[in-house]
């Protein structure tokens, strides 16, 4: 390892964006981690303190302050809180690619990022063998929800109860698309993400649907990498940056008006992070790329104008809503999502108590830190039981598994839904 | 360094997982939100009952560590900084809402409730904790006793020290201390809340707070008046005043601090007014309505360029974010924001606003004014960057001239933020030599072993 006064030096890129902390702590009434802990160096002001710690030489090793750096949501409550307008994911991103540059990356993670996520045609054949296997590990949890549970206790699964990958994955469903805008006079090309092609298809099928349906013109490319944020969150630039490459490779190979996708993180990331993390070859077409880049609900109610459906043949039923943080908090999409569910005959929507706080999945640390994670979830569940809705619909994969495996352990019966597939499900009613 | 044996006897008091002593959890209790040099304490204890937390006081005196206790280190005077290798209090795991009794309208808390939603459970039962510190979304109950913290309702509700009915606290030693009632009134012992109130925790360690509630006003009114010239709004402050109406909320946001509010939100504010007063009215429909009418026709004979009355909640909404935003809009413009809270009579605030512009000038500084202009207490805010030591140095001198400032008008370093370590210094010049003696003698009455936020107030031991 190279010396703490090298750290210190690399440390010092950011001394610009860590010096905005006024240290108000004002980020402590939104903190979700925070709120279960109580302790400062869980929460940003903390972890801000920390990093310019590490940038005066003040700690004699790294390992305490990039526990506490990993130990964050990344859900941008803080951010969006922050009376200074610190950039705290931005800060947190690249402390973290210093940090992991400095302490190399822990082999485990080197081997899933670099040998499987970083080749996407590697990661979908080993996802496809997944699926066909899992049945022999996993029994069903609850059938209204479609969880599943281990069959025999696991350290890494625990008792989580889980959505298991999709039989047969989006990227097998659909083949590639180049389809002219029809009447709609709109074209948008569809980045699917990995949680929605290998466990949620059903979200792009429903996305394909409506964008038929309204006769907007599709780009849809094969050989779709992951966004990156899972490298990035775990600091390995170097994967980031050549899954960003192969996909901006792909989409500017092909024209269209908007860049749309169904999933929170993977919207939050091509359009705030690609830009900030770009090398310097790709960063004016990461930038362009992301001016273009849209929730699927925020282009279906601001540019496709959805219209509501008029359809008595659907059943009523009651939704309710929660914000995802990469949704709400970065782009300030709320209100879109909503008008979808409004749109769709039968729905009622029926708001939550705080439908805008973390489920407290934040991808890897719903790993790392599980019983922190579960403890933010349950709170969040019992929001959506008290709710008395039927249905939770959310803009983002990724709560739907977290919220999913919340509800199916508090045997809740409540379906899990993104608000495109209940417009789509309407649509075919 | 306290040695481990030490630090596994507060382990078993409070529990192994409430005891921090790693290198990280130490440097993240340094600071709170002052402008003052970060000193890393040596250990850290959360207790989460009454008695971990009278022992952990015992334990403290018994072997000389100083102590200082700590809410949400929202602190603005560096009255929660640490001393080197001493040890961190935190209240946060004593945060329940012990009871709010309805029927004789008073609440009980532990030290840890946050402000905020103390505010909203009370409110909830239609009654109504009037002390709104700018931090109380993350500020703590026992911080705001223990600094009398204030607010933007000083003008017509006080501030934190008139709805504190009683208190329990340990001291030094670690016996509990009781002082006041859940009774309108109480003759019983010393006045000991009164003492304790405001002592930063220098006297003792606070463990359950009576606090009085009223009921909550039924109307609300608010209104936004422009003004083309300082005087015009400072004196219509004080017309407002002498013409006997006591607005909930009398808010003042100089020309500086409009334009960054109007950069940062583009709310569409008056860029080129002077200064903006918000008024709040609040109480009884009939009289609300006949203050607003009375507010909004001085305003216009004072020289109002224009005024603008909230027609619904949703535009009472918009004039209040923008006072909101201010603190926001400024911190973004530069690195360091100090903010400042010297406070005088709220007669002689057309002078303090002439002065912090004249001492702005003077020392070359940029200041954005705004506060709480009805009960006197401006925030001049100065923004640096603290890392240029020559700027930095003027910006001492300015803080300075303007305590100066505020004592010659007759008023007080410190509105609500508390003396802490920041203004220790400039405490003889507002009292006197015979204050500090007085004050160091119960210091020394009731902590001995000076181990209670040594430091803080009066400055060195007598």
């Amino acid at each position: 390892m190279a010396s703490m006064e090298t750290l210190a030096r690399l440390m010092r890129e950011l001394e610009d964006q860590l010096v905005v902390c006024m240290k108000c702590g004002m980020c402590q009434s939104v903190c979700p981690v925070f709120d279960q802990t109580g302790r400062e160096a869980d929460v940003t002001r903390g972890k801000l303190a920390l990093l310019s710690g590490l940038m005066e030489h003040i700690f004699d090793d790294p390992e305490g302050v990039h526990r506490q750096l990993n130990k964050c949501l990344l859900c941008g409550s803080c951010a969006a809180n922050c009376p200074s307008g610190v950039s705290v994911q931005e800060i947190f991103l690249k402390a973290r690619a210093i940090l992991s540059g400095f302490m190399g990356l822990p082999p485990a993670k080197r081997l899933i990022l670099r040998g499987m996520l970083a080749n996407p045609r590697l990661f979908d054949h080993l996802t496809a063998w997944g699926a066909k296997f899992q049945h022999l590990f996993t029994r069903s949890a609850n059938e209204i929800i479609g969880t599943s549970c281990a069959r025999v206790m696991s350290p890494l699964v625990q008792d989580r109860h889980f959505k298991t990958l999709a039989p047969v994955p989006f990227h097998r469903q659909a083949a590639a698309i180049d389809r002219p805008a029809g009447t709609s006079g709109l074209k948008v090309a569809l980045f699917t993400g990995c949680l929605i092609d290998k466990i949620f298809p059903n979200i792009a099928d429903s996305t394909l649907k409506i964008l038929d349906h309204l006769e907007v013109g599709l780009f849809l490319p094969e050989n779709q990498a992951c966004c990156g944020i899972p490298a990035l969150a775990s600091g390995d630039l170097a994967t980031f940056r050549k899954l960003q490459a192969h996909n901006l490779k792909l989409y500017t190979s092909g024209e269209f008006d908007y860049l749309v996708t169904a999933c929170a993180t993977c919207t939050s990331t091509l359009h705030e992070v690609w830009p900030q993390m770009a090398d310097e070859r790709h960063r004016d077409t990461a930038a362009r790329l992301a001016r273009r880049t849209m929730d699927i609900n925020q282009f279906l109610i601001q540019e496709a104008s959805l219209k509501p459906l008029s359809n008595s043949a659907a059943g009523g039923c009651t939704v309710t809503y929660h914000d995802p943080c990469h949704l709400k908090k970065g782009l300030h999409v709320f209100s879109e999502p909503r008008a979808v569910i409004a749109a769709t005959p039968g729905c009622t929507l029926k708001e939550m108590a705080q439908p805008d706080v973390c489920c407290g999945m934040g991808g890897s640390f719903n790993l790392q830190y599980y019983d922190i994670s579960r403890d933010i979830g349950q709170l969040k569940a019992a929001q959506i039981q008290a709710s008395g809705a039927e249905v939770l619909a959310t803009g983002c994969p990724a709560c739907m598994l977290q919220v999913s495996d919340m509800l199916s352990q508090a045997a809740a019966q409540i379906k899990v839904r993104h608000p495109v597939e209940l417009y789509a499900a309407a649509l075919d009613a | 360094m306290i040695s481990n044996a030490l630090v596994g006897q507060f382990k078993t008091l409070v529990g192994d997982e409430n005891a921090w002593s790693d290198a990280v959890d130490l440097h993240t209790y340094a600071y709170d939100a002052a402008v003052v040099d970060p000193v890393k304490p040596g250990l850290i204890v959360r207790p989460t009952s009454t008695e971990a937390l009278g022992q952990a006081v015992r334990l403290c005196n018994e072997n000389g560590l100083p102590l200082t206790v700590r809410g949400a280190g929202t602190n603005l005077s560096g009255g929660t900084v640490p001393l080197p290798d001493g040890v961190v209090i935190v209240t946060n795991g004593m945060k329940s809402i012990v009871e709010i009794n309805e029927a004789d309208m008073y609440a009980v808390v532990q030290p840890g409730v946050v402000t905020a939603k103390l505010a909203a459970a009370v409110e909830a039962k239609g009654l109504f904790y009037p002390p709104d510190p700018g931090s109380q979304a993350v500020s703590t109950i026992g911080g705001n006793v223990a600094e009398n913290a204030g607010g933007l309702r000083g003008l017509k509700y006080g501030v934190t020290r008139d709805y504190v009915m009683g208190l329990s606290f340990f001291d030094v030693e670690g016996n509990l201390v009781k002082s006041g009632s859940k009774t309108v009134k109480c003759a019983t012992g010393y006045n000991l809340t009164g003492l304790m109130v405001g002592s930063e925790g220098t006297l003792g360690v606070f463990n359950e707070i009576i606090l009085k509630l009223i009921p909550l006003p039924v109307h609300n009114k608010a209104m936004m008046a422009v003004f083309d010239s300082l005087e015009k709004a400072s004196e219509t402050v004080a017309a407002i005043i002498a013409n006997r109406i006591v607005p909930a909320t009398l808010e003042f946001l100089d020309n500086f601090t409009i334009r960054a509010v109007e950069d940062f939100s583009k709310a569409g504010m008056p860029t080129d007014a002077a200064a903006m007063l918000l008024v709040e009215l609040d109480g009884h429909p009939a009289q609300v309505e006949e203050d607003a009418e009375r507010v909004e026709k001085l305003c216009r004979s004072m020289g109002a360029a224009s005024i603008r009355v909230a027609q619904d909640a949703a535009e009472r909404d918009r004039v209040w974010a923008a006072r909101r935003a201010a603190l926001s809009a400024l911190a973004q413009l530069k690195p360091t924001l100090v903010l400042e809270d010297a406070t005088v009579p709220r007669s002689r605030i057309p002078d303090m606003v002439a002065a912090i512009g004249r001492i702005a000038a003077r020392y070359d500084v940029t200041i954005g004014t705004f506060g709480h202009a009805g009960d006197g207490n401006l925030h001049p805010t100065i923004l640096t960057d603290k890392r240029d030591p020559e700027e930095w140095q003027r910006v001492e001198h300015t803080i300075d001239a303007i305590f100066d400032a505020a004592l010659e008008m007759g008023g007080t370093l410190s509105g609500e933020h508390g003396t802490g370590l920041a203004k220790c210094r400039y405490l003889e010049k507002e009292t006197s030599a015979g204050t500090i003696l007085f004050s160091r003698r119960i210091k020394r009455a009731m902590d001995p072993n000076n181990i209670l936020n040594p430091g803080k107030i009066i400055a060195a031991k007598a």
